[in-house]
């Protein structure tokens, strides 16, 4: 063979099908990193730069580096800014990696927490925790993403039910969950009708999509469902590879199909369901980012879930920065703008697959 | 290769050394049986043809032995243990090739079977497809999407997947139907090639009986999910056996020392006026 082995005795070419690219994992982390400069930078209480990164690395431990910011200004940045940055990189990495494991146990393109009704699920189940005086918490467990995760989960079973071997027919499972999306949002606006105007509006305000938040304490909501939802479907990643195969396959080489599909579709719907509990319902979010993915680095799962939580991060911090400055002091719901770029985006992909598939 | 009709001394190997038993294997589909009650075994390093005519069954069986249907009756390994995918290495008939699926990722699935639940291929995992791929001359293939590759050498990069569970027993579910004359048999000899250094066992389903007679070391013809013949080429390719299964008149031939199955016509059957 012309080409030398390497090291561990693979050869170049079969090492890099191998590898996830160091620059598209590089490229993922220096884009998250400066989305969140850039967010932590940009508004009205008009932090410098330079003050923001020194009063950063001062909160790390064993370092002193003075900031020019003052006390107010440290307050803004640390009780406001960053909580939010920081949820909004949650929510983003959290809905952008569902959305890629269920493209993967559905073994279509098109699924996305939103489009299969997962999230008008979680977000019935949520308005009626919200609605109904539910909301109460039991130490770290909070009753919101229970009922949002119960809501999800109701969604995602019947859209599957529908589209039995919904895995052959990508068509099917969509129209399915448009199906579960349509009737839970209809039982959504009835359970909002039978409210007072005070909570109405409250709940209205989260269904738009809102990541405003007042301190820290939706990130400690929704961080332990990353962790453990995240890590889960991050270990599942080789079975969503070996389920490209189909089934039949996949079975002969060992895996069960039906085991890892629980597994990773209720990790994803859960993780749907913390995200949609504390940032209400945020669309395309899972659709675009892994297919973004898709066409830059890989095809393979193994990639595509990794680097959607990174993607799905900065592209929500950015999206949210924009949120709050396009129009300030006034403030954009996020998912009216995620929606605006994911429907063409999702046209786009459509557009893209009739062409490829002659009819 | 196997000559003349005497009995194959593999066919008669004694109980204890076979590494696959199939015991009164029988698989329904609702009503349909497809197959009732198959009695087989497998000597190691044996190429087993599975031949008969579409629906018989042949299919049925090789899914039944790699565990994808459900089946009464046994199938197990010399140990006793139901063979999994370290066991038997299933090459379908017609394989899903994901768009997008490079062919070192493609290989690199047969590693499955010898991972546990949540484990992640290590590099020894990778320098086996690497090795794997070397040995099919498909390095250069390694980065190409498995979507976009010519007949041939899909079936190579589905072979290499089956290569890479590294089971002792290979299931063929007709490798070849896809390919031209000169691909068909570049395969088989390396299929043919693999097995014999590496000590493999061969099932191969296959519809031309000729190539199916020239590679397998015994036969088996399978009728309405029954074994009706099974032994050495040369005696279950007889004309009138296979005229009756195949429902239709069949002449075997004998042309430079291979055996050739083909159509009788009728009108020459007769005598001319």
């Amino acid at each position: 063979m012309a080409t030398l082995p390497t090291p561990d005795g693979t050869d170049p070419a079969t090492q890099r099908a191998f590898r996830l690219s160091p620059l598209a994992a590089v490229g993922a982390l220096i884009a998250l990193v400066a989305v969140a400069l850039l967010s932590a930078t940009t508004g009205a209480a008009g932090l410098a730069f330079g003050d923001v990164v020194a009063s950063l690395v001062d909160r790390l431990p064993l370092v002193e580096w003075d900031s020019a910011l003052s006390a107010r200004q440290e307050g803004i940045l640390f009780q406001i800014r960053l909580p939010r940055l920081v949820l909004g990189m949650l929510v983003g990495g959290s809905l952008a990696m569902a959305g890629a494991s269920y493209q993967g146990v559905f073994r279509n393109p098109l699924a996305d927490p939103y489009l299969l009704g997962v999230s008008a699920g979680a977000g019935f189940g949520a308005v009626l925790a919200l609605g109904f005086g539910l909301d109460v918490g039991w130490g770290p467990f909070d009753a919101l993403p229970a009922a949002a995760f119960l809501g999800a989960l109701v969604a995602v079973s019947a859209s599957a039910a529908i589209a039995r071997g919904a895995w052959r027919s990508p068509a099917t499972l969509l129209l399915g969950g448009i199906a579960m999306a349509a009737f839970f949002s209809a039982a959504q606006t009835y359970a909002i009708g039978q409210l007072s105007e005070t909570r109405t509006r409250e709940v209205l305000s989260w269904l738009f999509g809102q990541l405003s938040t007042s301190g820290w304490s939706q990130v400690w909501i929704l961080g332990p469902y990353v962790i453990f939802c995240g890590g889960l479907l991050l270990l599942h990643r080789r079975h969503l590879d070996v389920l490209r195969v189909g089934d039949d396959e996949a079975r002969s080489l060992g895996l069960n199909p039906g085991r890892s599909r629980l597994v990773v579709i209720g990790a994803a719907s859960l993780l749907t369901a913390a995200a949609v509990s504390v940032s209400g319902l945020i669309a395309f979010v899972g659709l675009v980012v892994p297919h973004i993915v898709r066409l830059l680095v890989s095809h393979s799962y193994r990639v595509i879930v990794p680097l959607s939580a990174l993607g799905g991060a900065a592209f929500l911090a950015l999206v949210d920065t924009g949120a709050r400055t396009l129009t300030a002091p006034a403030e954009l719901p996020v998912g009216v703008i995620t929606a605006f770029v994911g429907a063409p985006f999702f046209a786009l992909v459509l557009w893209r697959g009739a062409r490829k598939v002659p009819a | 290769m196997t000559t003349a009709a005497a009995p194959s001394p593999i066919a008669a190997a004694p109980e204890d050394s076979a590494t696959l038993v199939c015991g009164d294997v029988r698989v329904a589909f609702g009503e349909t049986e497809a197959l009732r009650g198959v009695d087989l075994r497998l000597a190691p390093g044996e190429w087993l043809g599975l031949i008969g005519p579409n629906g018989a069954g042949k299919s049925t069986l090789l899914r039944a032995i790699a565990g994808l249907v459900d089946h009464h009756g046994t199938i197990s390994l010399r140990c006793g243990r139901r063979p999994g995918g370290t066991d038997v290495a299933l090459v379908p008939q017609i394989p899903i090739l994901p768009e997008g699926m490079t062919v070192a990722e493609y290989a690199l699935l047969g590693r499955n079977p010898h991972l546990g639940w949540l484990a992640i291929e290590s590099r020894r995992d990778r320098r086996i497809v690497s090795g794997v791929l070397e040995r099919l001359e498909l390095q250069s293939f390694a980065d190409r999407p498995v979507a976009h590759l010519s007949g041939g050498e899909t079936q190579r990069v589905v072979l290499a997947r089956a290569l890479a569970q590294q089971a002792p027993i290979l299931l063929l579910d007709e490798p070849t139907s896809a390919l031209d004359l000169g691909h068909r048999d570049a395969v088989l000899e390396l299929i043919d090639n693999l097995r014999r250094s590496d000590g493999i066992s061969v099932i191969a389903a296959m519809h031309d009986l000729g190539t199916a007679a020239r590679f397998a070391d015994r036969l088996a013809l399978i009728d309405g999910g029954r074994i009706v013949a099974d032994g050495a080429p040369r005696s279950v390719l007889a004309p009138g056996r296979l005229s009756t299964v195949y429902a239709t008149p069949l002449s075997v031939h004998t042309i430079d020392g291979e055996i050739v199955v083909l159509p009788a016509p009728r009108a020459r059957q007769e005598p001319r006026p």
